[in-house]
């Protein structure tokens, strides 16, 4: 019947860019925090830190701080979305003929382009702070690729969070331990230097093989097989939380 | 199709059921539309007329019963009801952060109109938005975004328009406003449902009015049929006081 999916989640995605362009503190609001982090970070705990590398420490930095302004960023898709459906406009929009993946894919692909900006944001200062990088054009695309994976995979769980909140703060809470799970991995420090349990749970989770296959891409090493432990984390959480939202979103119908 | 004498209802509600866990919001509602009428629905606050609504428009699932709206089965062609309705709810469902203008340049290229930007124009100008066209709807007054609502709901020429508590929050000369809107329908032959609880409303606006009460209709007719369930009326000479609302509406001096 409806054969507009592509026609509509377009229009739909320009309406949720543009309320970004009408409050565009919301990128800034992302990118501070990573930013001053990583100032924290370089410039007061960095001295101390070895990481047994040769570079900068930025350079050891920069993966983690990427993964931290997403894990962020996301949350404001899930609070644009619980915003829709207190106003009413979500139900507006599902009584209308329109495609009904489009209402979810705008909101998705309007947090793709979000947290792109605000990850530019921090390349930007990590440039002027002494990142450098000499990787080829393909290995940057690969890491732009798992920036993208990894932005779609939270995006999904944002959307979870925003059609299952009855609160604001609801909505925008489950962020904190996304935003807290990259300090227990290889984003800092490397995990060698930690703890028996600690140091075990920092090895097997997601954070640390995206953000070591990160790294290694930009600093031209070879990635491994930690790149398909990497792509398989964030297939599986894409899938996963992807299943569940477009669940929740038909179920709400009922 | 079938010949039998009148044309067939717009709306068809047979035996609509539907619960809330232990809830029984709807025992068994039944009633017909005629086309371009306007159809009152009646009822208390928590007697499920939005409930009923939200089943009519293909946002909620009966758990028993049938809805024909257009001729479309709302349980299995639900994308040909949404193509045939529009529906304006109790909070009007405008996106605050547009203006006015492309609030319904927004709806019209959801509608796949092919020319969004003179539809909004026109509908800015029929609904006096006009010189508001470029500001925020969040900047609006109540009566200017229900009217924004409603002219984003009319946006490609549904046969068949929801209006779930049209006036529910509004000053008295935004209801008039309303009221106005509501009776142009009518006159274009598109077929109204409203609900409210204002027993004035439903007696200004619709041809035939149906009460909800305890989850079903317990009574449905014109006005006059209505009114005729009660013993006829003594007449008594009253002097005539104005209301309230006559003495703020000649005090404002807004004509409608």
């Amino acid at each position: 019947m409806t054969t507009h999916v592509l026609s509509d989640t377009r229009v739909l995605t320009g309406r949720s860019l543009r309320h970004i362009l009408r409050s565009p503190d919301t990128i800034i609001t992302t990118a501070v925090t990573p930013v001053a982090m990583m100032l924290l970070f370089v410039y007061v705990f960095g001295g101390a830190i070895s990481t047994g590398t040769g570079g900068p420490y930025v350079n050891y930095l920069l993966p983690g701080i990427l993964l931290i302004t997403i894990s962020s960023g996301v949350a404001y898709t899930a609070y644009r979305l619980f915003l829709d459906l207190q106003g009413g406009i979500f139900e507006r929009f599902r009584c209308m003929p329109i495609a009904r993946p489009s209402v979810l894919w705008a909101h998705v692909l309007t947090s793709l382009a979000a947290n792109f900006a605000a990850v530019a944001i921090v390349v930007g200062v990590a440039l002027v702070m002494g990142f450098r990088s000499g990787a080829s054009v393909a290995a940057w695309l690969a890491v732009v690729g798992i920036l993208a994976l990894f932005t779609l995979a939270l995006t999904w769980i944002a959307v979870i969070a925003g059609l299952l909140a009855k609160t604001v703060d609801g909505a925008s809470g489950f962020s904190y331990p996304l935003i807290f799970l990259p300090f227990i991995s290889s984003a800092f420090v490397p995990t060698g230097s930690m703890p028996g349990p600690v140091a075990w749970f920092a090895e097997n989770q997601p954070v640390t093989s995206i953000v070591d296959t990160l790294r290694a891409l930009l600093a031209q090493e070879p990635v491994g097989s930690g790149i398909w432990t990497a792509l398989a984390w964030l297939v599986g959480i894409l899938a996963v939380a992807y299943v569940f939202a477009a669940a929740i979103y038909r179920r709400k119908s009922n | 199709m079938t010949t039998a004498a009148g044309p067939e209802p717009t709306i068809r509600v047979r035996g609509i059921e539907k619960s809330f866990k232990d809830l029984h919001v709807l025992r068994g509602v039944d009633f017909d539309v005629a086309p371009g009428t306007i159809f009152a629905l009646l009822g208390s606050n928590g007697a499920g007329k939005t409930t009923l609504v939200r089943i009519l428009s293909t946002l909620l699932a009966a758990d028993a019963g049938t809805v024909t709206v257009n001729g479309y089965d709302v349980g299995a062609e639900p994308a040909e009801v949404r193509g045939s309705i529009s529906l304006t709810g109790q909070f009007a469902a405008v996106d605050e952060v547009l203006t006015g203008r492309e609030n319904l340049v927004l709806v019209a290229r959801l509608r796949h109109l092919t020319e969004p930007r003179a539809t909004a124009d026109e509908l800015l100008a029929r609904f006096a938005l006009t010189e508001a066209g470029n500001r925020r709807a969040a900047t609006y007054s109540g009566g200017m975004r229900r009217r924004l609502d409603i002219a984003m709901s009319l946006i490609g020429n549904p046969p068949v328009i929801f209006l779930d508590e049209p006036t529910t929050g509004l000053d008295p000369q935004a209801r008039l406003e309303v009221w106005q809107t509501v009776r142009q329908l009518a006159g274009q032959g598109i077929t109204v449902l409203l609900t409210t609880q204002y027993l004035d409303e439903a007696e200004q606006l619709a041809d035939r009015i149906a009460i909800l009460h305890q989850g079903t209709i317990i009574r449905n007719g014109t006005l006059a049929e209505l009114k005729q369930l009660l013993p006829p009326a003594t007449v008594e000479y009253v002097e005539k006081q104005p209301s309230l609302e006559d003495v703020f509406l000649a005090l404002v001096g807004k004509e409608l």
